[in-house]
């Protein structure tokens, strides 16, 4: 997401960078074309408006051209307005202090909201905190069996009375929660268009029965300029509490995230990147703007690091590498817990400069990894961890075993082989380390 | 009501998208950059698309000063004659033969595929045809139920397979079916996709194959659906659809809720293949051929 935008605005910044001085012209023109990318990018013309006008203003109060790296400097600023035009700090969820604590999902059709269902519960309850999920969209086909089928993948109870009245459902709903003791309820609704009149009072009789101490506005990332408008029409009838932004794994340039925010104020609690459940993530303005800016995002990655490994993992693994007794089990496991993390394209792209240095199209090729997987699958425990062993007829088993070739065994040996030797470099304290590119002027 | 408002208010807000245009229009404005920027600016803001927006700007002023225009009602009259050009084709309708003829519909993740669908079966139903839907979405939940809801209203038969099969295996079964119970038309429906996840277009590309070899021909339509208030990203997705599935015609969904339509001219530009159906409202009847004249006609004649 958002590479096209840091891709346009890199190329407007690294024409300035490397010059001892810029013109006054030379920055109008700079913002010029700083506005035309964030009009590309989807972002609605007064947010895109107010966002040159204000980084004109800070360039010439921070004395940009007198600067000894004026393109920095800007960069710098754009920076500080990016993360400002995302909300500025992370907004996290909030709850009630009297139990149950309701969390109503409202927004367009095919925004994603049965979807952002499960997956919020999902998030909460490994976060210790258990779900009701409540269907009170009664109008579109089969969309209370989705959030059924979304409560048995989660393992969380639906409450669900069919088609009746959503208002009703939602009330019963929160006094099920209640009875039952569950601290929160999430409650999905029907998509509708904010001019329908009829469904708009609906939610808002919604509201008033359950009293939701949070009312989230999910929108589609790749939405345009229309944004402004429908965000506009739900913030005025609901009043939202927070935005949850779901697509964002697509090609989008995402400016939609800058114009709901810019129109309702409401912070953007949460984004969505992927189709599978746990693709959940909270936002983090500061974060997205390095990224935008083509600087990396180094945290996130770190995060999901830690949420799929824990320290012991991580001493035991190091004193096997030290050792020199990283097996093909290990590597197995390995590959297993980086894949938890998610697309292996995706977390490339968090280290800072790969997302530019990467070709357009780059993807890792995720079915190799399966590939790999049922080769390793497919080794008795000896040849696991003594790979010397596999001579031609175990090789031959083992890809007819796994249902590959035997050049993709040979392939997998080599490669192992070859990252072991690597590994002995790193963990004999080599003294080469990996340098990283640099971000931001301190 | 006349024919005309008729129109109008099929193509519900959709018809204010330009409405900034054609104030310029009757406004009789000297042409200064001012103006230009204004025009550029309105077209920014209907969604129409940067690289559509500067084809046309750079088409209009060539023309302008060819031509020594002095007003700006001048440049809006050529604009709506471009605009004309640009959306009407000869093939618009629905190519619905040979029978039975095959219909797959793809999209991005809530675009209103499986909802057009019901709408498109319902409408093929009341016109006596025979329809076979075929639910071709294993992946998202209860997506088949949904479809399935669809086929029991409009009375249309259905094939399904189990949520998470291969679902070129789903679209085997179902045009193996059609052609054995000879219906008329075969509805495909398929997983929202989100067009820059290469594995997922190869599946779509998979799908079309099998349609293919068991049909012996490519689909009757391969209808892309555009959810209408979708911005610069419609183009990407009418780009990347194209390569793995030759798109023969475009479906733009919840028009009526945007003021936005500009994002047709983008995609048409963009394509080069005719947008076929609008859908402007949750009635099946609310799913309607697109007439690019009577478009056009709601945009400019206020």
């Amino acid at each position: 997401m958002f590479e096209q935008l840091s891709d346009r605005l890199g190329a407007i910044f690294s024409r300035l960078a490397g010059r001892g001085r810029i013109s006054e012209a030379e920055v109008d023109e700079a913002m010029r074309e700083v506005r035309v990318a964030l009009l590309e990018a989807d972002v609605a013309l007064p947010a895109a408006k107010a966002f040159v006008a204000r980084i004109k203003e800070k360039a010439k109060g921070a004395d940009v051209l007198a600067s000894l790296t004026p393109a920095q400097t800007i960069v710098k600023i754009v920076h500080d307005e990016l993360v400002e035009l995302l909300g500025g700090a992370q907004a996290r969820l909030q709850f009630s202090d009297a139990p149950p604590s309701v969390i109503l999902m409202v927004g367009l059709q095919g925004s994603g909201k049965t979807t952002q269902v499960g997956k919020l519960g999902l998030r909460l309850k490994e976060q210790g905190r258990r779900s009701l999920l409540v269907a009170a969209d009664v109008y579109r086909p089969a969309a209370v069996a989705q959030l059924q089928t979304l409560g048995k993948q989660t393992d969380l109870p639906v409450f669900e009375r069919g088609q009746g009245d959503a208002v009703a459902i939602a009330r019963e709903g929160v006094a099920e929660a209640r009875r039952l003791g569950i601290s929160t309820v999430i409650i999905d609704t029907a998509g509708r268009l904010q001019i329908d009149a009829s469904l708009m009072d609906e939610l808002v009789r919604l509201k008033a029965a359950v009293n939701p101490k949070e009312i989230l506005f999910v929108a589609d990332a790749m939405t345009g300029q229309e944004a402004t408008t429908v965000a506009r029409g739900f913030h005025e009838k609901l009043g939202i509490t927070g935005i949850i932004l779901t697509k964002m794994d697509g090609d989008t340039r995402g400016g939609a995230a800058f114009s709901i925010f810019h129109e309702t104020g409401a912070p953007i609690k949460f984004i969505g990147t992927g189709e599978k459940l746990t693709a959940l993530e909270a936002f983090h303005p500061d974060r997205l703007a390095s990224r935008i800016l083509g600087m990396g995002d180094v945290m996130s990655l770190i995060e999901r690091t830690q949420s799929v490994y824990s320290e012991e993992q991580a001493k035991s693994l190091e004193q096997k590498l030290r050792k020199s007794q990283f097996t093909l089990d290990d590597f197995l496991e390995q590959m297993r817990q980086v894949r938890k993390m998610g697309s292996m394209t995706d977390l490339l792209k968090m280290i800072p400069g790969v997302s530019r240095a990467l070709p357009k199209d780059f993807e890792i090729p995720e079915k190799e990894l399966g590939k790999i997987e049922a080769i390793i699958c497919s080794m008795t425990r000896a040849e696991r961890r003594n790979p010397d062993i596999l001579n031609g007829s175990r090789r031959k088993r083992i890809a007819s075993g796994s249902g590959t070739l035997v050049s993709d065994v040979n392939k997998l040996v080599k490669q192992f082989e070859a990252s072991k030797s690597m590994m002995k470099q790193f963990g004999g304290g080599g003294k080469r380390r990996p340098r990283l590119p640099m971000g931001l002027p301190q | 009501m006349s024919w005309l408002t008729k129109i109008r208010d099929s193509f519900g807000k959709a018809r204010e998208s330009l409405s900034a245009v054609t104030a310029m229009g009757r406004a009789k404005r000297p042409i200064t950059d001012e103006f230009w920027d204004e025009f550029e600016e309105a077209l920014i803001l209907a969604d129409v698309g940067m690289p559509t927006i500067q084809k046309i700007l750079d088409g209009l002023k060539t023309v302008q000063r060819q031509e020594a225009w002095k007003t700006s009602d001048q440049v809006v009259a050529r604009f709506r004659k471009d605009v004309e050009r640009f959306l009407v084709f000869e093939q618009s309708a629905l190519a619905l033969a040979p029978s039975p003829a095959i219909v797959l519909i793809v999209g991005v993740n809530g675009s209103g595929k499986t909802t057009t669908i019901g709408k498109l079966a319902t409408r093929f139903r009341k016109a006596g045809k025979s329809v076979l839907l075929v639910a071709g979405d294993t992946f998202r939940a209860a997506a088949a139920e949904q479809l399935g809801i669809w086929a029991e209203r409009s009375g249309a038969q259905l094939v399904r397979g189990a949520e998470g099969a291969d679902p070129a295996a789903v679209v085997f079964d179902g045009v193996r079916a059609g052609i054995a119970r000879n219906v008329d038309i075969i509805l495909i429906d398929t997983a929202g996709r989100l067009q820059n996840k290469t594995n997922l277009m190869a599946e779509l590309e998979k799908m079309r194959r099998v349609i293919e070899r068991e049909a012996g021909a490519p689909p009757a339509e391969t209808l892309l659906v555009l959810d209408g208030t979708t911005g610069q990203n419609a183009l990407s997705q009418a780009k990347l659809f194209h390569a793995v599935a030759p798109i023969s015609g475009v479906v733009i969904t919840k028009l009526d809720s945007t003021a936005k339509g500009g994002v047709l001219i983008g995609v048409v530009d963009q394509l080069e293949v005719p947008i076929k159906l609008v859908g402007v409202g949750e009635k099946a009847e609310d799913l309607r051929d697109f007439d690019p004249l009577g478009f056009v006609s709601a945009l400019f004649d206020a």
